[in-house]
């Protein structure tokens, strides 16, 4: 492991010790918050007793649809708009300020509309991710070498298979780095939206738990969410850097 | 006015006249139940702003996102400038940064609440949460990235530290600092509104969430507007002076 690296797991290792020791001093009551080996401890119970599994499926299955959902329409929208310029042009305000608007803000219309149940949680969450993959599909397509499309016209590949066999992959890495935040957002929304009013769910549950005072429920779902999302993220972003590098991108 | 101006501004009247006309078709197609028309939404806004108890919404969660914003330029300018003189610390802090940034930060918001209790301090926690992360990263890239021939200048001439930052430092990382400031304002104001949807007693949060209790879907629509176009006009402000800056230099 690298020096960096070393010195990173010290200072998550010191941050743990420190709310470790304040917990068990009493400086932070147990009302407040349990010590951390408590968490864990408290963790492996409940996922082994199984409370959580109807929970942690449904926050997966909405997160995946409305992940599958955004990159969809953000890919296809992206090679859409990337095609008519004056659309572009015109969409271009709205993708200049979308993520300054709190999309969170369109969630109790959405309940009013839709009703409390998964739709409107899985439209917070394509909304939250769709621009993102559509910007990042525009600018890999903006960057594609003229060349290879001149070969691919050379060579008379038909539009489908210019776009199966030069376009795609040629554009795949920035169109990777969309994917990458459209996970994020996914679980982002479908959590987020779960978290503030739902009937289930990952959020639901910690939403529930904070309001009956269920710390050895609470804390162990959060961290759960934590080390989820952020192993998830840093796959993503390996993989990421993986396609960049082998494009000599970077 | 240059010609790309006009034409963006252009865009922009002929995006939000498409929005409202796809608001009004929805409004024709679903019917009065589901939605206020936007002739309806703007009738209704009009009479909430001029409101009294609205003004007191406005007030708490206008309260709550400025001292956030505050709070996280200042964190997230001396954060972001230590980590951008000290490369170890830089090196080791800043991949655990860009992690907290991908993660569903509303699921800390209990942790907050038990820590501060219910009220604005634990708003502007969150909000403060939400904003500095962009702010120290934009920050930290600007400092990095300040070219080195201005820093060799600024030796030649003897300016001490403060005057280096003042002088050189400051004026050279201002455009990208202002950058990480814009995203900061737009996501220091997503944290503050997160927090009062999930609790609070005042806000307007608060007035979007008990709109769904009372099934008043013109409250809920009204507040979403004057939400959305809030943020929208100012971060299209704070663009094009982005932009301007990045220009100049």
């Amino acid at each position: 492991m690298s020096r960096v690296g070393v010195y990173r797991l010290l200072v998550i290792g010191a941050a743990i010790a420190v709310l470790e020791a304040l917990c068990l001093a009493g400086v932070i009551d147990k009302i407040t918050m349990q010590p951390p080996h408590r968490i864990v401890i408290d963790l492996f119970r409940l996922l082994a007793s199984g409370k959580m599994n109807a929970a942690i499926v449904k926050t997966l299955t909405n997160t995946l649809i409305s992940l599958v959902l955004a990159l969809a329409v953000g890919i296809a929208a992206g090679a859409l708009l990337h095609r008519h310029r004056a659309l572009r042009d015109t969409l271009d305000p709205l993708f200049a300020t979308y993520y300054a608007v709190p999309v969170f803000a369109f969630y109790p219309f959405f309940i009013v509309v839709f009703g409390l149940g998964d739709v409107p949680q899985i439209l917070i969450a394509f909304m939250l991710g769709v621009v993102a993959v559509i910007v990042n599909t525009l600018n890999g397509l903006d960057r594609i070498p003229p060349v290879l499309l001149k070969t691919a016209r050379i060579l008379r590949l038909s539009p489908v298979a210019t776009a199966l066999r030069v376009t795609l992959p040629a554009a795949m890495p920035y169109i990777m780095t969309g994917i990458k935040l459209a996970v994020a957002y996914a679980f982002i929304g479908v959590i987020g939206s779960e978290f503030i009013m739902s009937r289930g769910g990952i959020g639901y549950e910690i939403g529930f738990a904070y309001l009956n005072f269920e710390n050895a429920t609470m804390y162990p779902l959060i961290v759960l969410i934590l080390v989820a999302s952020i192993a998830i993220n840093a796959a993503l972003t390996r993989w990421e850097q993986h396609l960049l590098a082998r494009r000599g991108i970077r | 006015m240059t010609p790309s101006r006009f034409g963006a501004l252009r865009n922009a009247l002929v995006l939000i006249a498409a929005l409202v006309a796809i608001w009004q078709l929805l409004y024709w197609w679903t019917g009065e139940s589901a939605l206020a028309s936007p002739l309806a939404t703007l009738r209704y806004t009009a009479r909430m702003v001029t409101n009294d108890t609205f003004e007191g919404h406005l007030v708490d969660t206008m309260r709550a996102f400025g001292i956030a914003f505050v709070l996280s330029v200042v964190i997230g300018l001396l954060v972001g400038f230590w980590l951008g003189f000290d490369h170890l610390s830089r090196d080791t802090l800043e991949p655990m940064i860009v992690a907290v940034y991908a993660i569903p930060k509303l699921t800390l918001y209990p942790i907050l609440l038990l820590a501060f209790g219910l009220g604005v301090s634990a708003k502007v926690a969150f909000g403060v949460l939400h904003g500095v992360i962009p702010i120290i990263l934009f920050t930290v890239a600007a400092v990095r990235n300040t070219r080195p021939i201005l820093l060799k200048t600024g030796h030649v001439m003897k300016l001490t530290p403060s005057q280096m930052v003042r002088w050189i430092l400051f004026p050279a990382a201002m455009p990208e600092i202002f950058t990480g400031l814009r995203v900061g304002f737009a996501l220091t104001l997503i944290g503050s509104l997160l927090a009062e949807m999930f609790a609070s007693q005042r806000g307007l949060g608060y007035l979007l969430m008990t709109g769904i209790g009372l099934h008043n879907v013109e409250q809920i629509m009204s507040v979403t507007l004057l939400i959305v176009v809030f943020a929208a006009a100012v971060s299209s402000l704070l663009l094009s002076i982005d932009h301007r800056l990045h220009r100049r230099v």
